[in-house]
């Protein structure tokens, strides 16, 4: 779900008035698709290109020691981050890989006593289609609704977990609509029936407080590219005390204690590392910038518009995500007149598949809601004038298109609607 | 998505936006797609008593390739019989525009539009023309 933006870089010229305030041209919009690595962070990673350029591995000489050192440093680091221990943290391509490794690893492990799993319908594509995958080998998987909010609700999740039930994957933050789940609630529900509790936090690490210990989570995912860190380097955080055992997907070496075969890539994990340095240190005032310019967002959009919906609930969220459906307006449409920002589209138009959102329409979302919405991400590097900037030209666009707009001229006219026949096609 | 040059062109500058009288016995209305799809049109067309089209008017709820497809169509069905517009296919406003393959739904929609705005206006008229008509209105039931 990515917009295509302009080719180049341009700067807005004083001549236009509101804009007068020097702002490079595309603004990026989409952190939830990927960050910026962080300038300290390619400053870390560079040394171990070329000169600890060493296999971690190595036993015998100073370039294995040093690259190895800096794996070490990094892991520490990570693990600083989420409350964990060192040796809790396996280091993987990503969390696509993550979650791979925690469903289907843990799934085949326990299999012979337990074969069930329970998860939710707003998941991230990874985490359901290993699900399905472990459908196919004969487990038992439970695909959870959510709230109209885009929360689980509490009392399903304890119906649906049974003693035979062995894990419960449930993400932190969802990727379009921003929605934190109750984590600490849901692993006491999961351990409640000896299941074990594994959450994707690909877009929670480093941008909300996590601590494995205190909320009792047994794995998580994370992804370094969704906080800043470079592209193809994430970690599993695997529970020792007590013991999660899980299958490898990946056989060799027996790297990362036997659960993931392969040669380190020590350049992308020293930056991971750094990358989650950074955000344990800055995380409280990189927040408070973010909930500022979401806020700054929501209300300058809805003073000079009306039906805007934010989707997803408005207080369990992380603010640096905002999915606000513009009625009556088709979101790849709006896109296109917002080209300059770079944003992503629930509207089925955008999608290859030209299905709506399934996390949309799992809130409930009517489908022409779905097809109106428009996700904002905001981040580290987001200024105020970038808001600003995407304020004035959102309005002047959902203005424009609503005047082109049949549906808007019915309810303007005081049409319902859902009286209409409309045509199949 | 990388789109070209014309269909930027009518996106940005969409020709004919807006609205006639429905109830007028000289306009057509056609009103296809449907909000769950994602894809609305209405397209309105003036007809003379030569049986000429004189003004047409649309306005969409769609992608830009919708929306300049229905900006296309009714620059193309001006000055043209009942007839000719009638034979408008969906395949010469996809080539014109350059669509993706994955947007040609979008010019299927603008030819359904311009057929059911000309099957209102003969029902409407009592001047049913040679070509059979395929395209049903949607009906505006809160009138
Ligand atoms: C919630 C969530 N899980 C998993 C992933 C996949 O992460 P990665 O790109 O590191 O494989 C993403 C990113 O798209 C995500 O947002
Ligand atoms: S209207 Fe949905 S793809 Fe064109």
């Amino acid at each position: 779900m990515a917009t295509k933006t302009q080719e180049g870089t341009k700067t807005v010229q004083a001549k236009e008035p509101a804009t007068a305030r020097n702002i490079a041209l595309p603004i990026y919009l989409d952190y939830q698709a990927t960050t910026p690595t962080d300038p300290r962070v390619v400053e870390a990673m560079l040394p171990y290109f070329t000169t600890k350029f060493g296999n971690p591995h190595s036993r015998n000489h100073s370039f294995g020691w040093e690259a190895e050192e800096g794996v070490e440093t990094a892991r520490a680091q990570i693990a600083a981050l989420v409350g964990a221990n060192d040796k809790e943290i396996i280091f993987t391509s990503g969390a696509t890989e993550s979650n791979n490794l925690a469903i289907k690893g843990v799934g085949r492990f326990y299999k012979d006593r337990r074969n069930e799993i329970v998860t939710v319908v707003t998941e991230h594509k990874c985490v359901l289609d290993a699900c399905r995958h472990l459908e196919e080998e004969g487990f038992k998987v439970t695909y959870l609704a959510v709230k109209q909010n885009g929360l689980v609700d509490l009392d399903h999740l304890r119906q649906a977990v049974t003693d035979k039930t062995a894990l419960v994957s449930v993400m932190a933050v969802n990727n379009e609509i921003g929605v934190v789940q109750p984590l600490k609630e849901i692993a006491a529900i999961a351990h409640e029936k000896g299941a074990f509790f594994h959450t994707d936090a690909a877009q929670a690490a480093g941008k909300i407080p996590l601590d494995v210990e205190d909320m009792h989570i047994d794995l998580m995912s994370i992804s370094a590219h969704k906080m800043y860190g470079p592209k193809g380097i994430g970690a599993l955080y695997v529970r020792r005390k007590p013991r999660v055992r899980l299958h490898a997907l990946i056989h060799g070496g027996g790297q990362e204690r036997g659960m993931r075969s392969g040669t380190l890539p020590v350049p992308l994990i020293v930056g991971f590392g750094r990358a989650a340095e950074i955000a344990k240190n800055e995380m409280a005032k990189d927040n408070e910038r973010i909930r500022r310019l979401s806020d700054r967002l929501f209300n300058g959009i809805n003073k000079q518009l009306k039906d805007v919906v934010l989707n997803g609930d408005r207080e369990a969220r992380f603010p640096g995500n905002l999915n606000l459906s513009f009625s009556y307006v088709e979101g790849e449409s709006l896109m296109m007149g917002i080209r300059d920002i770079a944003v992503s589209s629930g509207s089925a138009c955008t999608s290859a598949s030209l299905e709506p959102s399934y996390v949309l329409r799992a809130l409930g979302v009517e489908e022409e809601m779905a097809h109106t919405s428009i996700r904002f991400g905001i981040g580290r590097m987001t200024t105020e004038a970038e808001i600003d900037y995407a304020i004035e030209t959102i309005v002047k666009h959902v203005k424009k298109l609503r005047e082109m707009s049949p549906l808007w001229e019915m309810v303007q006219e005081g049409i319902d609607l859902k009286s209409i026949q409309w045509s199949d096609h | 998505m990388a789109y070209g040059e014309k269909l930027i062109d009518h996106y940005e500058n969409p020709r004919n936006i807006g609205a006639m009288d429905k109830h007028a016995t000289d306009v057509g209305t056609g009103l296809v797609g449907a909000p769950a799809c994602g894809d609305v049109m209405k397209l309105q067309i003036k007809v003379s008593a030569e049986g000429i089209i004189e003004d047409a008017k649309f306005k969409t709820f769609g992608c830009g390739s919708a929306i300049a497809s229905s900006s296309l169509v009714t620059e193309w069905v001006k000055g043209k019989t009942l007839d000719e517009a009638e034979s408008i296919k969906n395949t010469q406003i996809a080539q014109h525009l350059a669509l993706p393959p994955v947007k040609i739904h979008c010019s299927v929609l603008a030819e359904d539009a311009i057929k059911a705005a000309i099957a209102d206006y003969r029902k409407k008229s009592g001047k049913p023309g040679a070509a059979h008509v395929n395209a049903e209105p949607a009906k505006v039931a809160a009138e």
